[in-house]
C-alpha cells in the first residue's frame, strides 16, 4: 500500500509556492490563489488525521527504496495533529496579512515565501529521516530568512544577520551531529536509527550525540539557547511575528519531543536531567523578561519563551501523563500564540507604537478586540474551560508524579508571571486613560482594516475555545499520538514493516 | 584528514568570534567545508568497489555520503550567498560592518 498522502500537506504548499512566484504582481489573483491553497491544505490534513486515526500510522517510501535505504515520510498521529495546526495557522495568517500587510511587501513575494516556510515546516513533521528532517529545517530557515528581512527597514536588516548567523551556526551542528551519528550507528532513518541505538544501549558516545541534538534543536526551540529571540523577532510586521511565533520554536520542540522519545529513550539521567534544567531555567527567564518590559511586543514574545520552557519540562519528566500534557499544551499553544500576536499586532496598529505608556482608552474604541485579547489571554493561562487548562493541568501532574516538585512550582509560577504580564498589556491599553497621543484613525481607511483583520483572529479564538471545551472529544486522537511516543516499538514496526 | 577538518574548525570559529561581518560570513563557509569533509572520513573513506550493482565485488563504497555532501554544499552555497547580500545591504544601510555597532539599542523597554 503505497499510496500518496503522507505527502501531499507539504506537495500542495510547494505547488502554491511556485504558482505564486509566477503570478507575482497581480495581487488580488495572488491573495485569492494563496488563500485558496491553504485551506486545501487544511482540508488535506483533516484527510490525514482520520486516516491516521484509522489505519495507524502511515509511512510513503519515496521513489520505492524500502525503510531504511531511501527517505520515508513516517506520519503518526502526533505529525498529523501537528501538520493540521500549521495547516490552520497559514490559512489565518494569510488571511490576517490581506488585511494588514503593506502592498509593497506582498508584491515581494511574501505569499510565496509564506508557503515555502510551511512546507519546511510540514516537512520537518513529515519525515521520518532525520537528514530529511535536516533538509526541511533548511526550507523553513531559508523562508523564515527571507521573511524577517522582507520590507528592508534598518532595523529588520540588523537583526536579521544576527538570526541567519546563529541559525547558520546551529545547522552546521546539526550536520555534523549527523555525521557522528552516521560514524556511530550506521544509518539516518528514525525507526532504525532507534532500533541500532537500542541494541547498543546508548553508550557514551550516542549520549554526547543526544547531548549535541539537544543544543541544537534547543537553539532553534527557544529553549534556554533564546537568546537570538526576542532581538529577530521583534523587528518584522505582525502577520509575520505571528507564524514565526505558532509555527518555528514548536518546529524545534517537536524535534526535541521525537528524538528523546523515539531514538535516546534509554539514559534519562541524563539527558531528561539536561533537558529539565534547561526547561527550569527557560521558564524563569522568561518571566522575568516578560514582567520586566513595557512593550507589547517584547511581552509577547517572553511569554513564547515560557511556553517554551513549560513544554520541555513536560517532555523531561517522561511519564505518561506528561506526554499527554505535552501534546495538549503544544497544539493550544501553536493557536494560542499565532492569535496573541494576530491581536496584539492589531493592537500596536492601533496605538501606533508598542509601547504601553503610550497606550489607553481602547475599550471605547474597539471593543471587540478588547474582549477577544482578554480571552486569549486567560486561555493562555488556563483557565477552565478553556484549552489552555487541559495542557497545563496534565503537564503540572505529570511534574508531580515525577516528584520533581521545585520545577513543577516554577512552571505554576511561571505561568503566573505570564498572567501578570499579558493583563499588564490588558489593563494599560484597554482600561488605561486615553492618552493625547497623535494616532492613527481606527474607522476604516488606514493601512489596517480591522473587520477584515479581526475574522481569522475570531475563527482562531472560536477554535481554541473548541479546543478546550472539546478536550474530551480530541481524547482518543491524543492518547493515540503518545501511544507511539511512549512505545517506540510501535513506530519501529510501522516503519520497517517487520 | 582529521588533522586538515581540525584546522577548517579551528580557523573558522577564529573567524566567527571576530567583529567584522565578511570575517564571520568567511568563517561560516570554512566551517562548512570542514564540516563536508567531516562526513566524508566519518563514513570510512574508499573501501570498496563503486556502488553500482553487476561490478560483482565483494566490497562497495558507501554512496550515502557523497548525497549528504551535494545536499549540504547546495544549501551552503544558497545561504553564503544570501548573506553575502544581506551584509552588503546591511552596510549599505548602516554604513558599518562591525558586530559591535549592530548590537541595537541598549534600552528597549
Amino acid at each position: 500500500m503505497n499510496d500518496n498522502l503522507p505527502v501531499l500537506p507539504l506537495f500542495i504548499h510547494l505547488l502554491a509556492g511556485i504558482i505564486l512566484v509566477l503570478l507575482n504582481r497581480r495581487t488580488l489573483l495572488v491573495r485569492l490563489t494563496s488563500a485558496l491553497f491553504a485551506a486545501a491544505s487544511v482540508l488535506i490534513s483533516l484527510l490525514l488525521a482520520r486516516a491516521v486515526h484509522e489505519r495507524g500510522i502511515l509511512t510513503l517510501d519515496m521513489s520505492g527504496w524500502t525503510a531504511p535505504l531511501g527517505i520515508t515520510f513516517t506520519v503518526d498521529m502526533l505529525a498529523a495533529l501537528l501538520v493540521l495546526t500549521a495547516s490552520i495557522i497559514g490559512l489565518a495568517s494569510v488571511l490576517y496579512s490581506w488585511a494588514t500587510l503593506d502592498r509593497a511587501r506582498e508584491q515581494h513575494y511574501y505569499y510565496a515565501l509564506l508557503h515555502f516556510l510551511l512546507v519546511g515546516v510540514t516537512g520537518s513533521f513529515l519525515t521520518g529521516d532525520i537528514f530529511n528532517l535536516f533538509v526541511c529545517f533548511e526550507v523553513m530557515l531559508i523562508s523564515s530568512y527571507a521573511l524577517i528581512v522582507i520590507g528592508g527597514e534598518k532595523a529588520q536588516l540588523r537583526e536579521a544577520i544576527k538570526y541567519i548567523l546563529l541559525n547558520v551556526i546551529s545547522s552546521t551542528l546539526f550536520v555534523v551531529t549527523i555525521a557522528y551519528l552516521y560514524a556511530a550507528v550506521g544509518t539516518l532513518n528514525m525507526a532504525h536509527l532507534s532500533e541500532r541505538v537500542a541494541e547498543a544501549g546508548q553508550a557514551g558516545i550516542l549520549t554526547v550525540i543526544a547531548a549535541l541534538l539537544l543544543i541544537v534543536f534547543g537553539l532553534k526551540a527557544g529553549l534556554f539557547l533564546f537568546y537570538w529571540l526576542p532581538g529577530s523577532y521583534s523587528v518584522p510586521p505582525p502577520a509575520i511575528i505571528a507564524i514565526f511565533a505558532g509555527l518555528l520554536t514548536k518546529v524545534g520542540v517537536y524535534a526535541i519531543v521525537r528524538v528523546l522519545t523515539l531514538i535516546f529513550y534509554h539514559d534519562p539521567s541524563i539527558t531528561h536531567g539536561v533537558l529539565a534544567w534547561m526547561s527550569g531555567a527557560t521558564m524563569a527567564l522568561g518571566a522575568l523578561g516578560a514582567i520586566t518590559y513595557r512593550d507589547v511586543n517584547r511581552i509577547m514574545i517572553y511569554n513564547i519563551i515560557i511556553s517554551v520552557g513549560l513544554i520541555g519540562f513536560a517532555q523531561s519528566t517522561g511519564n505518561a501523563t506528561g506526554q499527554y500534557g505535552v501534546i495538549y499544551y503544544l497544539l493550544h499553544d501553536m493557536l494560542a500564540k499565532t492569535l496573541l500576536f494576530l491581536l496584539g499586532g492589531l493592537i500596536i496598529a492601533a496605538a501606533g507604537t508598542g509601547r504601553l505608556a503610550k497606550m489607553g482608552g481602547f475599550m471605547r474604541e474597539v471593543p471587540l478586540l478588547g474582549w477577544m485579547f482578554l480571552v486569549t489571554v486567560l486561555a493562555i493561562v488556563g483557565v477552565p474551560p478553556l484549552s489552555g487548562f487541559v495542557g497545563k493541568l496534565l503537564i503540572i501532574r505529570g511534574g508531580l508524579e515525577a516528584k520533581q516538585y521545585l520545577l513543577t512550582g516554577l512552571g505554576l509560577l511561571s505561568s503566573l508571571m505570564a498572567f501578570l504580564s499579558m493583563l499588564k498589556i490588558f489593563m494599560r491599553a484597554f482600561w488605561g486613560a486615553e492618552t493625547d497621543a497623535e494616532r492613527p484613525s481606527l474607522s476604516g481607511h488606514g493601512p489596517v482594516s480591522f473587520r477584515v483583520a479581526l475574522l481569522p483572529s475570531a475563527a482562531l479564538l472560536l477554535l481554541l475555545i473548541g479546543f478546550g471545551l472539546g478536550a474530551e472529544w480530541l481524547y482518543p486522537y491524543i492518547e493515540q499520538a503518545s501511544q507511539a511516543l511512549m512505545d517506540p516499538r510501535v513506530y519501529i514496526d510501522a516503519v520497517l514493516k517487520e | 584528514m582529521a588533522i586538515v577538518i581540525g584546522i577548517l574548525f579551528t580557523t573558522g570559529t577564529y573567524l566567527v568570534l571576530s567583529r567584522s561581518l565578511l570575517r564571520i560570513i568567511l568563517g561560516l563557509s570554512l566551517m562548512t567545508h570542514g564540516l563536508h569533509l567531516l562526513i566524508m572520513t566519518m563514513s570510512g573513506l574508499k573501501t570498496g568497489a563503486a556502488p553500482l550493482l553487476g561490478e560483482g565485488a565483494a566490497h562497495y563504497t558507501d554512496p550515502l555520503p557523497q548525497a549528504l555532501i551535494l545536499t549540504s554544499i547546495v544549501i551552503s552555497f544558497g545561504v553564503t550567498s544570501f548573506t553575502l547580500v544581506l551584509a552588503y545591504r546591511t552596510y549599505q544601510e548602516w554604513d558599518t560592518d562591525d558586530m559591535e555597532r549592530l548590537r541595537g539599542e541598549e534600552d528597549e523597554r
